[in-house]
């Protein structure tokens, strides 16, 4: 299917990911006689939460075995995909790497092409939330959803001695999932006392089977001997050309763990740079304690026809995520005047906005029992490397910023090159501003928000050879940073 | 102890974390071989195996970075850090995390010239 537009009303809805939020999406609007383009950077449908191994390669885990609990919700999503395909326009293998006023520049197999659109869904999704410790940039430490996708979609653990570290929900179903699988999980260390996960139960009960879920976990971690230390702090990971030892402190002392790989992460951090480049309003999110795009109830943005679903909107997981797309979907169906008539898009939409304010509830409770380290930039040595691109160590950014020099994030950027490497800060962005808040005594809602740039991930330079504009004649000079050469 | 040379454990360690896999295969090893090679060296992955991961499985580096010359692995595995892009020899450069391997790749792992005559 190449023409994607809507034949009565020359609408063109654009999707951008192929998650949870994305694939429910779809569904809604091609249950309302709509063609999507769904575009998504993975070869297959269902996100990084129900990533599918390879197509064709002859992986042949069930998926009980791949998503344990969770393969009744993967199978669902993946099968809906797969009855959208002859209805939609699906691009995968796509990356979407900029975005200006209705229309979309994309890459795939290295060639450019700008896709038009007169609505756009974001359900760009999620990656874990880092927060650095010396040492983080050894060979062996990866994050946490870096180690779930080997096990996930390679069939590997990350190493043979794994210690899991920082906090979250994922902290404890990773080490379970490792556990399950036959890896030896040295150790799980939490950075939150079991005080805290206690205090936010009631909120955590929003959401029963969830909860009942974390408890699984963590018990059948317990309940097999593995090591699982709570308050602690993550002080170095050592090595010499790969990682070693993970040390941490416990109360006054400092203990010791010899592994061979650490996963690490505190929570998700929310892809929010398409939004950006759309042009969306930003708001500081004390829960997510991060600049997210503003939406309402229902995923509108600031600018009309962009909509908003699923964690890159904000951090919910996967079950929000679905109830979000769908709901973004409505919004876009209402917006569009209903052009199915459809008589229950109201009473749907009610619906799906109690579901999703329950999750909210819940998910308050979860970021109360899963906070990241307070106070933690302050404790950052020197010679500690908070931007692992361009090799920045704390100590440059503090001399920069008690020079004067730097009280806003962007400056700092300028001044240090912080962030303004190929990720462009999805790995140090919160790190530097929770120093920048530390050494300024600003609160870190005050200290700005690094500001997204195109093309939000590294290109080649050769795309501007290749350029097959579908519509318009549009190429944006590629700034030095991003430059893939 | 501390007051050895320096030299000699240093470069029994580099050995060792070259020689020694970061990644350990613990299911899915029923899927068709497939040869390529990393810095000239013939290595055997299985279809399906992102390159990351078929030199992850041969060693514990991936590429050393371009200020401090330090080794890395990858790190987000999900195409998000950028912190795993490698060369194939005929000059295309690719992020290993999200490119599976084709019999007969060849990968480079360190800058071109520097790898041995």
């Amino acid at each position: 299917m190449s023409a994607a537009i809507d034949k009565n009303s020359m609408h063109r809805v654009v999707i951008v990911g192929a998650g949870p939020a994305g694939v429910r999406a779809a569904e809604t609007l091609v249950a309302a006689g709509l063609v999507p383009v769904v575009i998504d950077e993975a070869p297959r449908a269902g996100g990084q939460i129900y990533r599918q191994p390879p197509a064709d390669a002859g992986f042949a885990r069930s998926k009980r075995t791949l998503y344990g609990m969770e393969a009744g919700k993967a199978d669902a999503v993946h099968s809906t995909m797969a009855c959208l395909l002859p209805k939609i326009d699906y691009r995968p293998d796509t990356l979407v790497w900029g975005c200006g006023a209705a229309r979309l520049d994309t890459l795939h197999g290295g060639r450019q092409r700008t896709v038009p659109y007169s609505h756009l869904l974001i359900a760009t999704g999620a990656t874990d939330r880092v927060l650095p410790f010396s040492g983080w940039t050894l060979p062996g430490v990866y994050t946490l959803g870096a180690a779930q996708i080997a096990l996930k979609s390679q069939g590997c653990a990350i190493g043979r001695r794994v210690v899991f570290a920082g906090t979250g929900p994922l902290l404890y179903l990773v080490a379970y999932q490792y556990a399950k699988a036959g890896a030896q999980v040295e150790a799980v260390l939490d950075t939150n006392p079991f005080s805290r996960q206690l205090a936010a139960t009631p909120r955590l009960l929003r959401q029963p089977s969830t909860f009942a879920k974390g408890l699984y976990y963590v018990g059948w971690l317990a309940a097999r001997g593995i090591r699982i230390e709570r308050g602690v702090t993550l002080v170095r990971a050592t090595g010499d050309k790969a990682v070693q030892a993970m040390t941490y402190r416990d109360s006054d002392q400092e203990l010791t763990i010899p592994c061979d790989a650490v996963g690490f992460g505190y929570g998700l951090r929310s892809e929010t740079q398409l939004a950006d480049l759309a042009g969306c309003r930003f708001r500081f999110d004390p829960i997510n304690r991060a600049w997210l795009p503003e939406r309402d109830a229902a995923g509108r943005t600031s600018v009309p026809g962009v909509y908003l679903a699923g964690d890159g909107a904000g951090i919910a997981g996967a079950d929000a995520a679905e109830l979000a797309g769908r709901r973004a979907a409505l919004a876009m169906l209402e917006d569009l005047g209903n052009p199915a008539g459809n008589a229950n898009v109201q009473a749907q939409a009610t619906k799906l906005d109690r579901q999703l304010a329950n999750i909210a509830e819940f998910r308050i409770g979860l970021e109360q029992a899963f906070s990241p380290p307070a106070d933690c930039a302050s404790h950052w040595p020197d010679d500690m490397t908070v931007c692992r691109c361009e090799e920045i160590d704390a100590g440059a950014l503090r001399r920069c910023i008690r020079a004067g020099e730097a009280s806003e994030i962007n400056r700092l950027k300028a001044l240090t090159r912080v962030g303004m490497g190929r990720c462009q800060g999805r790995m140090c962005g919160a790190a530097a501003a929770e120093l920048l808040s530390a050494e300024t005594g600003k609160p870190i809602a005050e200290v700005g928000r690094l500001r997204g740039q195109a093309p939000i991930k590294p290109v080649p330079l050769s795309i501007a050879m290749t350029d097959e504009a579908e519509e318009g004649d549009h190429l944006a000079g590629i700034p030095e940073h991003a430059r893939d050469e | 102890m501390t007051n050895l040379p320096s030299a000699t454990s240093a470069g029994q360690q580099q050995s060792a974390a070259d020689a020694t896999p970061q990644f350990v295969r613990l299911t899915e090893a029923h899927r068709k071989e497939v040869g390529i090679t990393v810095d000239g060296e013939a290595i055997t992955a299985l279809t399906g195996d992102t390159v990351l991961s078929a030199i992850l499985l041969h060693t514990r580096r991936v590429r050393d970075t371009e200020i401090s010359g330090e080794p890395r692995a990858g790190f987000c595995l999900m195409g998000a850090c950028q912190d795993c892009w490698v060369q194939l020899e005929e000059g295309t450069r690719i992020r290993a995390c999200s490119t599976f391997v084709k019999d007969g790749m060849r990968v480079l792992t360190r800058p071109s010239g520097v790898i041995g005559a």
